[in-house]
Protein backbone atom coordinates (compact mmCIF):
# COMPACT_ATOMS: atom_id res chain seq x y z
CA UNK A 1 0.00 0.00 0.00
CA UNK A 2 3.11 2.48 0.64
CA UNK A 3 4.15 1.80 -2.83
CA UNK A 4 0.98 2.76 -3.99
CA UNK A 5 0.68 6.18 -2.48
CA UNK A 6 4.76 6.75 -3.12
CA UNK A 7 3.99 6.11 -6.62
CA UNK A 8 0.31 8.46 -7.14
CA UNK A 9 2.66 10.93 -5.37
CA UNK A 10 5.52 10.83 -7.98
CA UNK A 11 2.73 11.10 -11.13
CA UNK A 12 0.78 13.83 -9.43
CA UNK A 13 4.15 15.31 -7.98
CA UNK A 14 4.73 15.90 -11.91
CA UNK A 15 1.68 17.58 -13.03
CA UNK A 16 1.25 19.51 -10.05
CA UNK A 17 5.16 21.05 -10.60
CA UNK A 18 4.36 21.75 -14.26
CA UNK A 19 1.16 24.05 -13.29
CA UNK A 20 2.79 25.67 -10.74
CA UNK A 21 5.44 27.31 -13.10
CA UNK A 22 3.45 28.00 -15.78
CA UNK A 23 0.45 30.12 -14.89
CA UNK A 24 1.89 33.66 -15.93
CA UNK A 25 2.94 32.49 -19.45
CA UNK A 26 -0.17 32.05 -21.54
CA UNK A 27 -0.50 35.41 -21.81
CA UNK A 28 2.89 35.42 -23.59
CA UNK A 29 1.74 32.42 -25.97
CA UNK A 30 -1.34 33.90 -26.93
CA UNK A 31 0.05 37.39 -27.85
CA UNK A 32 2.80 35.99 -29.88
CA UNK A 33 2.27 35.36 -33.54
CA UNK A 34 4.48 32.21 -34.18
CA UNK A 35 2.98 30.26 -31.71
CA UNK A 36 -0.40 29.95 -33.16
CA UNK A 37 0.62 29.21 -36.12
CA UNK A 38 2.87 26.65 -35.58
CA UNK A 39 0.22 25.05 -33.34
CA UNK A 40 -1.93 25.24 -36.01
CA UNK A 41 0.41 24.02 -38.48
CA UNK A 42 1.35 20.87 -36.57
CA UNK A 43 -2.38 19.79 -36.46
CA UNK A 44 -2.66 20.49 -39.83
CA UNK A 45 0.41 18.40 -40.40
CA UNK A 46 -1.09 15.88 -37.92
CA UNK A 47 -4.04 15.89 -39.66
CA UNK A 48 -3.14 15.01 -42.94
CA UNK A 49 -1.07 12.05 -41.66
CA UNK A 50 -3.90 10.47 -39.97
CA UNK A 51 -5.73 11.11 -43.43
CA UNK A 52 -3.32 9.28 -45.56
CA UNK A 53 -2.83 6.78 -42.95
CA UNK A 54 -6.54 5.91 -43.30
CA UNK A 55 -6.19 5.74 -46.99
CA UNK A 56 -3.38 3.53 -47.11
CA UNK A 57 -4.18 1.95 -43.98
CA UNK A 58 -7.58 0.78 -44.64
CA UNK A 59 -7.39 -0.77 -47.86
CA UNK A 60 -4.38 -2.38 -46.72
CA UNK A 61 -5.80 -4.14 -43.54
CA UNK A 62 -8.61 -4.94 -45.70
CA UNK A 63 -6.81 -7.25 -48.14
CA UNK A 64 -4.92 -8.60 -45.06
CA UNK A 65 -7.99 -9.79 -43.58
CA UNK A 66 -9.06 -11.32 -46.90
CA UNK A 67 -5.86 -13.96 -46.45
CA UNK A 68 -5.99 -17.49 -44.99
CA UNK A 69 -4.77 -17.04 -41.15
CA UNK A 70 -1.42 -18.36 -42.07
CA UNK A 71 -0.76 -15.43 -43.94
CA UNK A 72 -2.18 -12.92 -41.84
CA UNK A 73 -0.16 -13.71 -38.97
CA UNK A 74 3.06 -13.80 -40.98
CA UNK A 75 2.42 -10.31 -42.78
CA UNK A 76 1.00 -8.74 -39.55
CA UNK A 77 4.52 -10.44 -37.92
CA UNK A 78 6.23 -8.47 -41.06
CA UNK A 79 4.81 -5.06 -40.43
CA UNK A 80 4.88 -5.26 -36.15
CA UNK A 81 9.13 -5.86 -37.60
CA UNK A 82 10.32 -2.76 -38.28
CA UNK A 83 8.43 -1.01 -35.02
CA UNK A 84 10.85 -2.91 -32.87
CA UNK A 85 13.59 -0.83 -34.16
CA UNK A 86 14.00 3.03 -32.72
CA UNK A 87 11.92 5.40 -34.51
CA UNK A 88 14.98 7.66 -34.26
CA UNK A 89 16.58 5.44 -36.79
CA UNK A 90 13.66 4.26 -38.73
CA UNK A 91 12.89 8.11 -38.96
CA UNK A 92 16.72 8.90 -40.04
CA UNK A 93 16.83 5.57 -42.84
CA UNK A 94 14.29 8.52 -44.94
CA UNK A 95 17.60 10.66 -44.76
CA UNK A 96 18.93 9.11 -47.79
CA UNK A 97 15.87 8.07 -50.14
CA UNK A 98 14.37 11.52 -49.29
CA UNK A 99 17.72 13.73 -50.65
CA UNK A 100 17.15 12.28 -54.17
CA UNK A 101 13.94 14.06 -54.16
CA UNK A 102 13.73 17.26 -53.77
CA UNK A 103 10.64 17.92 -51.77
CA UNK A 104 9.42 20.65 -49.60
CA UNK A 105 10.06 20.26 -46.16
CA UNK A 106 6.42 19.45 -45.04
CA UNK A 107 5.92 16.51 -47.48
CA UNK A 108 9.52 15.39 -46.19
CA UNK A 109 7.81 15.42 -42.91
CA UNK A 110 4.95 13.35 -43.53
CA UNK A 111 6.49 10.95 -45.35
CA UNK A 112 8.17 10.62 -42.46
CA UNK A 113 5.12 10.40 -39.84
CA UNK A 114 3.47 8.51 -42.50
CA UNK A 115 6.21 5.69 -42.20
CA UNK A 116 6.05 5.90 -38.28
CA UNK A 117 2.53 5.54 -37.45
CA UNK A 118 0.59 4.15 -40.73
CA UNK A 119 1.72 0.54 -39.09
CA UNK A 120 -0.95 1.04 -35.92
CA UNK A 121 -3.34 2.29 -38.35
CA UNK A 122 -3.02 -0.98 -40.14
CA UNK A 123 -3.11 -3.30 -36.96
CA UNK A 124 -5.89 -1.43 -35.57
CA UNK A 125 -8.06 -2.12 -38.64
CA UNK A 126 -6.77 -5.24 -38.78
CA UNK A 127 -7.94 -6.22 -35.57
CA UNK A 128 -11.48 -4.86 -36.04
CA UNK A 129 -11.80 -6.48 -39.53
CA UNK A 130 -10.52 -9.86 -38.17
CA UNK A 131 -13.03 -10.11 -35.09
CA UNK A 132 -15.81 -9.32 -37.82
CA UNK A 133 -18.38 -12.42 -38.12
CA UNK A 134 -17.97 -13.86 -41.47
CA UNK A 135 -21.48 -15.24 -41.24
CA UNK A 136 -22.66 -11.28 -41.03
CA UNK A 137 -20.90 -11.51 -44.63
CA UNK A 138 -22.94 -14.35 -46.14
CA UNK A 139 -26.04 -13.15 -44.60
CA UNK A 140 -25.65 -9.71 -46.46
CA UNK A 141 -24.72 -11.96 -49.56
CA UNK A 142 -27.82 -14.27 -49.26
CA UNK A 143 -30.30 -11.54 -48.82
CA UNK A 144 -29.20 -10.18 -51.70
CA UNK A 145 -26.73 -7.38 -51.25
CA UNK A 146 -23.86 -7.13 -53.66
CA UNK A 147 -20.41 -7.02 -52.63
CA UNK A 148 -20.04 -2.86 -52.74
CA UNK A 149 -23.32 -2.69 -50.38
CA UNK A 150 -21.90 -5.46 -48.26
CA UNK A 151 -19.15 -3.57 -47.72
CA UNK A 152 -20.41 -0.21 -47.20
CA UNK A 153 -23.35 -1.15 -45.36
CA UNK A 154 -21.58 -4.55 -42.90
CA UNK A 155 -17.78 -4.27 -42.94
CA UNK A 156 -16.94 -0.61 -42.95
CA UNK A 157 -19.60 0.27 -39.79
CA UNK A 158 -18.36 -2.25 -38.22
CA UNK A 159 -14.48 -1.39 -38.20
CA UNK A 160 -14.82 2.08 -37.79
CA UNK A 161 -13.77 1.35 -33.97
CA UNK A 162 -10.93 -0.08 -35.68
CA UNK A 163 -10.42 3.11 -37.16
CA UNK A 164 -11.23 5.81 -34.41
CA UNK A 165 -8.29 3.60 -32.07
CA UNK A 166 -6.54 4.21 -35.23
CA UNK A 167 -7.10 7.74 -35.43
CA UNK A 168 -5.66 8.29 -32.10
CA UNK A 169 -2.78 6.16 -32.48
CA UNK A 170 -1.55 8.16 -35.27
CA UNK A 171 -3.28 11.80 -34.51
CA UNK A 172 -1.39 11.99 -30.98
CA UNK A 173 2.18 11.18 -31.52
CA UNK A 174 2.16 12.98 -34.74
CA UNK A 175 1.28 16.41 -33.02
CA UNK A 176 3.94 16.12 -30.56
CA UNK A 177 6.28 14.78 -32.48
CA UNK A 178 9.82 16.87 -32.42
CA UNK A 179 12.34 14.45 -34.17
CA UNK A 180 11.00 13.54 -36.93
CA UNK A 181 10.69 17.42 -38.00
CA UNK A 182 13.94 17.87 -36.88
CA UNK A 183 15.85 14.92 -38.84
CA UNK A 184 14.01 15.28 -41.86
CA UNK A 185 12.19 18.75 -42.33
CA UNK A 186 16.00 20.78 -41.41
CA UNK A 187 16.33 23.30 -39.18
CA UNK A 188 13.81 25.89 -40.46
CA UNK A 189 10.69 23.87 -40.49
CA UNK A 190 9.28 24.22 -37.03
CA UNK A 191 6.34 22.12 -35.19
CA UNK A 192 4.91 22.20 -31.54
CA UNK A 193 7.39 19.70 -30.17
CA UNK A 194 10.48 21.39 -31.07
CA UNK A 195 9.42 24.66 -29.59
CA UNK A 196 9.37 22.69 -26.50
CA UNK A 197 12.64 20.96 -27.30
CA UNK A 198 14.07 24.66 -28.02
CA UNK A 199 12.36 26.55 -25.53
CA UNK A 200 13.91 23.58 -22.72
CA UNK A 201 17.21 22.28 -24.01
CA UNK A 202 18.87 25.54 -26.06
CA UNK A 203 17.15 28.93 -24.62
CA UNK A 204 16.35 27.70 -21.14
CA UNK A 205 12.85 29.34 -20.27
CA UNK A 206 11.94 26.26 -18.64
CA UNK A 207 8.30 28.31 -17.84
CA UNK A 208 7.31 29.34 -21.17
CA UNK A 209 8.08 25.64 -22.57
CA UNK A 210 5.73 24.43 -19.77
CA UNK A 211 3.12 26.79 -20.98
CA UNK A 212 3.14 25.71 -24.86
CA UNK A 213 3.62 22.08 -24.07
CA UNK A 214 0.42 22.44 -21.36
CA UNK A 215 -1.31 23.87 -24.33
CA UNK A 216 -0.52 21.30 -26.60
CA UNK A 217 -1.87 18.65 -23.69
CA UNK A 218 -5.30 20.35 -23.46
CA UNK A 219 -5.93 20.13 -27.23
CA UNK A 220 -4.64 16.78 -27.30
CA UNK A 221 -6.77 15.32 -23.85
CA UNK A 222 -10.11 17.42 -26.17
CA UNK A 223 -9.35 15.82 -29.51
CA UNK A 224 -9.28 12.70 -27.52
CA UNK A 225 -12.66 13.50 -25.60
CA UNK A 226 -13.92 14.18 -29.16
CA UNK A 227 -12.75 10.89 -30.71
CA UNK A 228 -13.77 8.99 -27.79
CA UNK A 229 -17.38 10.68 -27.92
CA UNK A 230 -17.50 9.59 -31.37
CA UNK A 231 -16.45 5.98 -30.28
CA UNK A 232 -19.31 5.80 -28.15
CA UNK A 233 -21.68 7.41 -30.89
CA UNK A 234 -20.51 4.92 -33.70
CA UNK A 235 -20.95 2.08 -31.20
CA UNK A 236 -24.62 2.76 -30.05
CA UNK A 237 -25.19 2.91 -33.79
CA UNK A 238 -23.49 -0.65 -34.38
CA UNK B 1 -11.87 -10.06 -63.64
CA UNK B 2 -11.20 -12.02 -60.45
CA UNK B 3 -7.62 -13.04 -60.80
CA UNK B 4 -6.89 -8.87 -62.07
CA UNK B 5 -8.83 -8.35 -58.69
CA UNK B 6 -6.20 -10.18 -56.74
CA UNK B 7 -3.14 -8.91 -58.42
CA UNK B 8 -4.07 -5.68 -58.36
CA UNK B 9 -4.86 -6.03 -53.91
CA UNK B 10 -1.88 -7.92 -53.65
CA UNK B 11 0.43 -5.42 -55.18
CA UNK B 12 -0.89 -2.84 -53.25
CA UNK B 13 0.58 -4.95 -50.46
CA UNK B 14 3.74 -5.41 -51.66
CA UNK B 15 4.12 -1.80 -52.13
CA UNK B 16 3.13 -1.17 -49.04
CA UNK B 17 5.88 -3.62 -47.98
CA UNK B 18 8.12 -1.97 -49.90
CA UNK B 19 7.42 1.65 -48.26
CA UNK B 20 8.16 -0.23 -45.22
CA UNK B 21 11.39 -1.77 -46.08
CA UNK B 22 13.15 -0.43 -48.34
CA UNK B 23 14.94 2.53 -45.67
CA UNK B 24 16.00 -0.33 -43.46
CA UNK B 25 17.39 -1.90 -46.72
CA UNK B 26 18.97 1.36 -47.83
CA UNK B 27 20.38 1.83 -44.53
CA UNK B 28 21.96 -1.44 -44.03
CA UNK B 29 23.37 -0.72 -47.61
CA UNK B 30 24.92 2.43 -47.14
CA UNK B 31 26.34 0.62 -44.07
CA UNK B 32 29.16 -1.32 -46.41
CA UNK B 33 29.89 2.25 -48.48
CA UNK B 34 33.24 3.50 -48.51
CA UNK B 35 32.46 7.00 -48.68
CA UNK B 36 30.68 9.35 -46.39
CA UNK B 37 27.72 10.08 -49.03
CA UNK B 38 24.50 9.00 -48.35
CA UNK B 39 23.14 9.15 -51.75
CA UNK B 40 26.08 7.85 -54.03
CA UNK B 41 27.51 4.17 -53.79
CA UNK B 42 31.03 4.43 -54.00
CA UNK B 43 32.52 0.76 -52.93
CA UNK B 44 32.42 -1.56 -50.84
CA UNK B 45 33.82 -1.42 -47.18
CA UNK B 46 33.54 -2.40 -43.37
CA UNK B 47 35.18 1.24 -42.37
CA UNK B 48 31.93 2.12 -40.40
CA UNK B 49 31.63 -0.87 -38.47
CA UNK B 50 35.46 -0.80 -37.45
CA UNK B 51 34.89 3.10 -36.69
CA UNK B 52 31.89 2.15 -34.84
CA UNK B 53 33.39 -0.81 -32.47
CA UNK B 54 36.38 1.41 -32.06
CA UNK B 55 34.43 4.26 -30.61
CA UNK B 56 33.81 4.58 -26.97
CA UNK B 57 30.47 6.52 -26.72
CA UNK B 58 28.67 3.92 -28.70
CA UNK B 59 30.31 1.47 -26.71
CA UNK B 60 28.67 3.10 -23.62
CA UNK B 61 25.65 3.82 -25.65
CA UNK B 62 24.91 0.39 -25.70
CA UNK B 63 26.12 0.05 -22.25
CA UNK B 64 23.62 1.73 -20.71
CA UNK B 65 20.77 1.26 -23.07
CA UNK B 66 20.96 -2.72 -22.10
CA UNK B 67 21.75 -1.72 -18.31
CA UNK B 68 18.80 0.77 -18.21
CA UNK B 69 16.46 -1.19 -19.68
CA UNK B 70 16.87 -4.23 -17.56
CA UNK B 71 17.13 -2.51 -14.42
CA UNK B 72 13.78 -0.38 -15.00
CA UNK B 73 11.96 -3.82 -15.90
CA UNK B 74 13.04 -5.63 -13.11
CA UNK B 75 12.04 -2.36 -10.39
CA UNK B 76 8.97 -1.68 -12.50
CA UNK B 77 7.58 -5.31 -12.65
CA UNK B 78 8.22 -5.87 -9.10
CA UNK B 79 6.46 -2.34 -7.82
CA UNK B 80 3.85 -2.83 -10.56
CA UNK B 81 2.84 -6.33 -9.76
CA UNK B 82 2.76 -5.34 -5.71
CA UNK B 83 0.71 -2.22 -6.54
CA UNK B 84 -1.43 -4.03 -8.61
CA UNK B 85 -1.67 -6.87 -5.52
CA UNK B 86 -2.59 -4.39 -3.10
CA UNK B 87 -4.64 -2.15 -5.42
CA UNK B 88 -7.10 -5.81 -6.02
CA UNK B 89 -7.43 -5.57 -2.60
CA UNK B 90 -7.99 -2.25 -1.61
CA UNK B 91 -11.48 -0.10 -1.79
CA UNK B 92 -13.34 1.32 -4.55
CA UNK B 93 -12.61 4.30 -4.46
CA UNK B 94 -9.12 4.42 -3.94
CA UNK B 95 -8.58 1.65 -6.66
CA UNK B 96 -10.33 3.90 -9.16
CA UNK B 97 -8.48 7.37 -8.30
CA UNK B 98 -5.02 5.23 -8.55
CA UNK B 99 -5.99 4.04 -11.98
CA UNK B 100 -6.97 7.00 -13.39
CA UNK B 101 -3.75 8.46 -12.08
CA UNK B 102 -1.84 5.25 -13.55
CA UNK B 103 -3.74 6.14 -17.16
CA UNK B 104 -2.42 9.72 -17.12
CA UNK B 105 1.31 9.22 -18.50
CA UNK B 106 -0.14 6.77 -21.18
CA UNK B 107 -2.25 9.05 -22.79
CA UNK B 108 0.12 12.06 -22.23
CA UNK B 109 2.42 12.73 -24.85
CA UNK B 110 5.85 11.74 -24.22
CA UNK B 111 7.30 15.24 -24.68
CA UNK B 112 4.81 16.47 -21.67
CA UNK B 113 5.97 13.39 -19.61
CA UNK B 114 9.43 14.04 -19.96
CA UNK B 115 9.55 17.57 -19.34
CA UNK B 116 7.62 16.94 -15.66
CA UNK B 117 10.46 14.55 -15.24
CA UNK B 118 13.42 17.01 -15.96
CA UNK B 119 10.92 20.00 -13.87
CA UNK B 120 10.67 17.30 -10.76
CA UNK B 121 14.28 16.32 -10.74
CA UNK B 122 15.25 20.00 -11.26
CA UNK B 123 13.27 21.72 -8.87
CA UNK B 124 14.53 18.69 -6.10
CA UNK B 125 17.90 20.37 -7.28
CA UNK B 126 19.06 16.20 -8.45
CA UNK B 127 22.29 16.10 -10.85
CA UNK B 128 20.49 14.70 -14.32
CA UNK B 129 22.58 11.13 -15.08
CA UNK B 130 22.27 7.98 -14.61
CA UNK B 131 19.71 7.90 -11.75
CA UNK B 132 17.36 10.63 -12.96
CA UNK B 133 16.91 8.85 -16.30
CA UNK B 134 16.50 4.79 -14.53
CA UNK B 135 13.98 6.68 -12.28
CA UNK B 136 12.16 8.10 -15.19
CA UNK B 137 12.14 5.23 -17.13
CA UNK B 138 10.61 2.90 -13.86
CA UNK B 139 7.92 5.43 -13.76
CA UNK B 140 6.75 5.16 -17.13
CA UNK B 141 6.82 1.57 -17.66
CA UNK B 142 5.35 1.06 -14.38
CA UNK B 143 1.64 1.70 -15.55
CA UNK B 144 2.37 -0.32 -18.22
CA UNK B 145 3.10 -3.65 -16.00
CA UNK B 146 0.20 -2.88 -13.77
CA UNK B 147 -1.79 -2.67 -16.78
CA UNK B 148 -1.22 -6.07 -17.83
CA UNK B 149 -1.22 -7.74 -14.55
CA UNK B 150 -4.22 -5.75 -13.40
CA UNK B 151 -6.87 -8.01 -15.53
CA UNK B 152 -5.78 -11.37 -14.68
CA UNK B 153 -5.54 -10.71 -10.81
CA UNK B 154 -9.04 -9.86 -11.09
CA UNK B 155 -9.76 -13.87 -12.52
CA UNK B 156 -7.99 -15.45 -9.34
CA UNK B 157 -10.18 -16.73 -6.33
CA UNK B 158 -9.67 -14.69 -3.56
CA UNK B 159 -10.31 -18.28 -1.77
CA UNK B 160 -6.91 -19.71 -2.41
CA UNK B 161 -5.25 -16.59 -0.47
CA UNK B 162 -7.20 -16.94 2.45
CA UNK B 163 -7.08 -20.78 2.13
CA UNK B 164 -3.35 -20.47 2.40
CA UNK B 165 -3.28 -17.93 5.36
CA UNK B 166 -6.14 -20.49 7.48
CA UNK B 167 -3.41 -23.30 6.75
CA UNK B 168 -0.91 -21.19 8.59
CA UNK B 169 1.30 -19.41 6.03
CA UNK B 170 2.64 -15.85 6.35
CA UNK B 171 1.25 -13.17 4.47
CA UNK B 172 4.55 -13.38 2.85
CA UNK B 173 4.17 -16.77 2.00
CA UNK B 174 0.85 -16.51 0.93
CA UNK B 175 2.16 -13.94 -1.78
CA UNK B 176 4.84 -15.32 -3.29
CA UNK B 177 3.65 -19.19 -2.98
CA UNK B 178 0.01 -18.83 -3.78
CA UNK B 179 -0.86 -15.37 -5.46
CA UNK B 180 2.36 -14.35 -7.02
CA UNK B 181 2.93 -18.38 -9.23
CA UNK B 182 -0.93 -17.67 -10.53
CA UNK B 183 0.22 -14.51 -11.99
CA UNK B 184 3.42 -15.95 -13.61
CA UNK B 185 2.11 -15.14 -17.74
CA UNK B 186 0.58 -11.73 -17.04
CA UNK B 187 3.94 -10.93 -14.90
CA UNK B 188 5.91 -12.03 -17.82
CA UNK B 189 4.21 -10.27 -21.07
CA UNK B 190 4.01 -7.26 -18.06
CA UNK B 191 8.02 -7.25 -17.47
CA UNK B 192 8.33 -7.71 -21.75
CA UNK B 193 6.42 -4.67 -22.57
CA UNK B 194 8.40 -2.74 -19.93
CA UNK B 195 11.52 -4.09 -21.41
CA UNK B 196 10.73 -2.95 -24.82
CA UNK B 197 9.25 0.92 -23.73
CA UNK B 198 12.85 1.27 -22.05
CA UNK B 199 14.69 -0.38 -24.94
CA UNK B 200 12.55 1.93 -27.56
CA UNK B 201 12.42 5.46 -25.48
CA UNK B 202 14.42 8.18 -27.30
CA UNK B 203 12.16 11.75 -25.86
CA UNK B 204 12.23 10.82 -21.93
CA UNK B 205 15.59 9.37 -22.20
CA UNK B 206 16.62 12.66 -23.80
CA UNK B 207 15.18 15.27 -21.16
CA UNK B 208 16.20 12.99 -18.10
CA UNK B 209 19.73 12.42 -18.61
CA UNK B 210 22.66 14.40 -18.13
CA UNK B 211 25.59 14.93 -20.38
CA UNK B 212 27.10 11.89 -19.04
CA UNK B 213 24.77 9.11 -19.56
CA UNK B 214 23.78 8.71 -23.07
CA UNK B 215 21.94 5.82 -24.52
CA UNK B 216 21.82 4.46 -28.41
CA UNK B 217 18.80 7.07 -29.06
CA UNK B 218 20.28 10.05 -27.50
CA UNK B 219 23.95 9.06 -29.18
CA UNK B 220 21.81 9.26 -32.64
CA UNK B 221 19.64 12.22 -32.48
CA UNK B 222 23.32 14.00 -31.29
CA UNK B 223 25.09 12.04 -34.24
CA UNK B 224 23.05 12.56 -37.09
CA UNK B 225 23.32 17.00 -37.27
CA UNK B 226 26.41 16.28 -39.36
CA UNK B 227 26.43 13.07 -41.66
CA UNK B 228 27.48 10.39 -40.13
CA UNK B 229 27.52 6.70 -41.42
CA UNK B 230 28.63 4.70 -38.23
CA UNK B 231 24.93 5.42 -37.64
CA UNK B 232 24.37 3.03 -40.61
CA UNK B 233 26.43 0.51 -39.00
CA UNK B 234 24.78 0.81 -35.67
CA UNK B 235 21.78 1.18 -37.40
CA UNK B 236 22.16 -2.33 -39.46
CA UNK B 237 23.06 -4.06 -36.08
CA UNK B 238 19.93 -2.94 -34.00
CA UNK B 239 18.01 -4.66 -37.03
CA UNK B 240 20.04 -7.78 -37.48
CA UNK B 241 19.43 -8.15 -33.12
CA UNK B 242 15.86 -7.21 -33.59
CA UNK B 243 15.01 -9.87 -36.57
CA UNK B 244 16.79 -12.46 -34.94
CA UNK B 245 15.20 -12.06 -31.20
CA UNK B 246 11.66 -11.59 -33.00
CA UNK B 247 12.43 -14.32 -35.67
CA UNK B 248 13.14 -16.72 -32.14
CA UNK B 249 10.54 -15.65 -30.03
CA UNK B 250 8.14 -16.14 -33.18
CA UNK B 251 8.65 -20.00 -33.97
CA UNK B 252 10.12 -21.12 -31.03
CA UNK B 253 6.30 -21.44 -29.62
CA UNK B 254 5.87 -23.30 -33.62
CA UNK B 255 8.49 -25.51 -33.18
CA UNK B 256 7.30 -26.35 -29.46
CA UNK B 257 3.57 -27.13 -30.53
CA UNK B 258 5.12 -28.68 -33.39
CA UNK B 259 6.75 -31.17 -30.81
CA UNK B 260 3.81 -31.58 -28.98
CA UNK B 261 1.55 -32.53 -31.54
CA UNK B 262 4.24 -34.92 -33.00
CA UNK B 263 4.37 -36.84 -29.31
CA UNK B 264 0.50 -36.51 -29.29
CA UNK B 265 0.06 -38.07 -32.80
CA UNK B 266 2.46 -41.15 -31.65
CA UNK B 267 0.72 -42.10 -28.43
CA UNK B 268 -2.47 -42.11 -31.14
CA UNK B 269 -0.72 -43.99 -33.50
CA UNK B 270 0.67 -46.46 -30.30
Amino acid sequence: MLLIFLYAFTVEGNSIITLHFTFENFAKFFSDSIFPMVLARSLKIAFYTTVICILIGYPAAYIIAQQSEKVQTFIVLLITLPMWINMLIRTYSWKGILSYFEFDAEINVMVGMVYNFLPFMILQIHTSLSKLDRNLLTAAKDLGADEIQTFLRVTLPLSIPGVISGITLVFLPAVSSFFIPKLLGGGSYVLIGNLIENYFISVGNWNYGSAISLIMALVIILSMFVTKKMEKKTGEEA
Amino acid sequence: MKKLKKILSNSFLWLVMLFFYLPIFYVILFSFNESKSLTKFSGFSLQWYQKMFESRSVREAIYYTLIIAVLATIISTIVGTLTAIGLSKSNKVLKAVVLQINDIPMMNPDIVTAIGFMLLFSSLGVQKGFATILLAHVSFCIPYVILTVMPRLRQLDDNLAEAALDLGATPFQALTKVIIPQLRGSILSGALIAFTMSFDDFVISFFTSGPKVSNIAIYVYSAIKRINPTINALSTIIVVIVTITLTIVNVVPLIKEKKKRGISDEKVSA
